[in-house]
């Protein structure tokens, strides 16, 4: 028995924390998406209106009046950026918390269970991952709004769902392989012999192991919810107008290319950039994670 | 191997059948029908309107119609489009070609650039190039490719002007200039913007893949051996390294098919190139049912039948993996 003092015990999340902002490009990168969320979300401090028509200013080249210029209908570019920020980052958390919670519900029950549901729903899952994604999205993306559902008549909320019911295959099979693993631990084992019920087992026993996977799999997942988004509202099958997004904004600047060629610049530097900050904070997270480097830091 | 691939074929049955009743329900269960467009027009009457639904069997429950499309699709018949009345296999036909053209050049493109610069910063990790590397990689991960593809053509359309003719610098619309159809120059001339948008994500994508798995594969015991036995390091590099690493790469390639047309999607929407892509887009923006289904359905199958080839093109580079 020596006396050395033990080293101070930490807990999973402040090693994790901690190693997060060892990256330093991922803390710049969590800086660098605050800002883009206060800059959406104060965009009423704005004092342009996003919709509000000014014909006899339009196309104005970015001044100091108007930073981002005005578009064709001599609205101010920069409050329609800042308006459509919100939704853009709101369609693609919002999505992308349904994806992972029906990606966890499915690679949960295939993995623990396994059997016929197992073969049952990855065969599902692969149906759906030999979609062609964007051609679903556009076809429902155009029929859905058609419906008389009131809900369905915010294109908003159609956006999100069928984002959503599109990209929840990644991580369901994520999901099922890290449960394939740990459902044969001890640890599960000690459970179900002290009259563990299943979905305790999995709730509280399997399902907290899982976090750092998924959290890191969740970053991608926004990143290519936020490109989607944009990317329908920009084909015209996304959010409908007059609510901008940087998808709908960047595709009314493509009409006028030839006038205004500056005018697609803005919207899509902001999806590039916030995609750039979420994919190093992915990076950085994955890192933070990696058991392999915090057991040798022991 | 040739039984493997035949189960490979009949296990996607089951998966294109569950796709194709998806889609027809979805698609026919939207209000108005394949017929919105007819019924606003003013100069078709309501008889004629019925007439119309009689004839193309609108009237009979769903699945009846499900069974009577699929029963057409196996011979090869996708119907009518509404907008063109024209066979729908017949426009996807036209279609095809270019979509593989633009998929394919943009694919062996991506391959010759990615490759080389995955092993250039596995050889030497953390130095400058790598750094470099890395960081334009990830610009290059995260640039969606409707906003390159329009930076493009602001670039070398509408500012570059060639300082010979005054034209613009790179063509942009279509696959070739009016009265140079079919010339393969010309035709090479109009892909040089569009597979410049649709590679350059997919060369930072493949190029970050293979340096991890490089770096993976050169910690391996037979490369050190090849080290001892005093080979050349090209050889070490490209023989034994690169043989082993490039194998996640080609499952990766097949789960990330469907991706890849979706690339193209956009690319042949905003460059109007001639593809499926740009079909199925017109088609979406005027409810051309028939149209749409048809579009899906073959990517579907092509994606799948690429996917097989994936399989096999993996049994070929991996002689471990046996086919039983």
């Amino acid at each position: 028995m020596s006396d050395a003092p033990l080293p101070r015990e930490q807990s999973m999340g402040r090693i994790v924390l901690r190693r997060f902002f060892k990256h330093k490009l991922a803390g710049i990168a969590i800086g660098v998406l605050l800002v883009l969320v206060l800059f959406s979300v104060f965009a009423g401090l704005n004092s342009y209106s996003p919709t509000e028509q000014n014909p006899t200013n339009s196309f104005a080249k970015p001044n100091a009046a108007n930073w981002f210029g005005t578009d064709e209908l001599g609205r101010d570019v920069l409050s329609r950026i800042m308006y459509g920020g919100r939704v853009s980052l709101a369609v693609g958390l919002l999505s992308t918390v349904l994806s992972i919670f029906l990606g966890i519900t499915v690679g949960a029950l295939s993995g623990y269970f396994g059997g016929w549901l197992d073969s049952t729903l990855m065969r599902v899952t692969d149906a759906f991952l030999t979609f062609p994604t964007i051609f679903v999205l556009i076809i429902l993306g155009a029929f859905l709004r058609e419906q008389q559902l009131f809900i369905l008549q915010n294109s908003i909320f159609v956006v999100i769902i069928i984002i959503a019911a599109l990209s929840w295959m990644w991580p369901a099979r994520l999901v099922r392989g890290l449960f394939l693993v740990l459902r044969e631990k001890e640890f599960v084992t000690a459970s179900r012999a002290l009259g563990g019920s299943n979905f305790r087992i999995i709730v509280q026993h399997i399902l907290p192991n899982c976090v750092g996977p998924i959290l890191v799999s969740g970053t991608l997942q926004m990143a290519s919810a936020i490109i989607t988004e944009s990317g329908l509202s920009y084909l015209g099958f996304g959010v409908q107008p007059p609510t901008p997004t940087w998808g709908s904004i960047l595709s009314t600047a493509q009409n006028q290319i030839f006038r205004a060629p500056w005018l697609g610049f803005f919207p899509g530097f902001m999806i590039f950039i916030t995609v750039m900050a979420i994919n190093y904070i992915g990076d950085g997270l994955r890192d933070a994670f990696d058991p392999y480097v915090i057991h040798s830091e022991k | 191997m040739q039984t493997y691939a035949l189960r490979r074929i009949l296990q996607t049955i089951p998966i294109l059948f569950i796709i194709s009743i998806l889609l027809f329900f979805l698609v026919r269960s939207a209000p108005g029908g394949p017929l919105t467009a007819a019924r606003r027009n003013p100069n078709i009457s309501k008889e004629q309107i019925e007439v119309l639904e009689e004839k193309l069997g609108l009237n009979d429950p769903l699945p009846v119609q499900y069974g009577r499309w699929l029963g057409d699709m196996f011979n090869g018949n996708l119907g009518e489009s509404i907008k063109f009345r024209r066979p729908v296999s017949e426009m996807i036909g036209e279609r095809i070609p270019n979509t593989l053209l633009l998929v394919g050049v943009a694919f062996l493109i991506t391959l010759m650039v990615a490759i080389p610069i995955g092993i250039l910063s596995a050889r030497k990790p953390y130095s400058l190039f790598d750094y470099t590397m890395t960081t334009v990689t990830f610009i290059g991960q995260s640039i969606p490719v409707y906003w390159l593809g329009l930076g493009l053509i602001v670039v070398f359309y509408v500012a570059l002007k060639n300082p010979f003719t005054g034209e613009p610098l790179f063509p942009v619309g279509g696959m070739n200039a009016r009265g140079k159809e079919g010339e393969l120059l010309d035709t090479i001339w109009h892909l040089v913007l569009p597979v410049t948008a649709l590679s350059l994500g997919w060369i930072a994508w493949y190029s970050r893949f293979l340096r991890s798995s490089m770096l993976d594969v050169l910690h391996e015991d037979y490369v050190r051996t090849a080290r001892a036995k005093g080979l050349k390091d090209n050889v070490v590099y490209y023989k034994h390294a690169l043989r082993n690493a490039i194998l996640p790469l080609v499952t990766l390639i097949a789960l990330d098919l469907p991706s890849l047309f979706a690339g193209a999607l956009f690319v042949e929407t905003i460059f109007s190139w001639p593809g499926m892509g740009r079909l199925f887009w017109d088609a979406a923006k005027g409810r051309d049912y028939p149209v749409l289904l048809g579009v899906v359905m073959i990517t579907a199958v092509l994606i799948i039948v690429c996917n097989i080839l994936a399989d096999l093109a993996y049994g070929w580079l991996d002689p471990q993996v046996k086919y039983e």
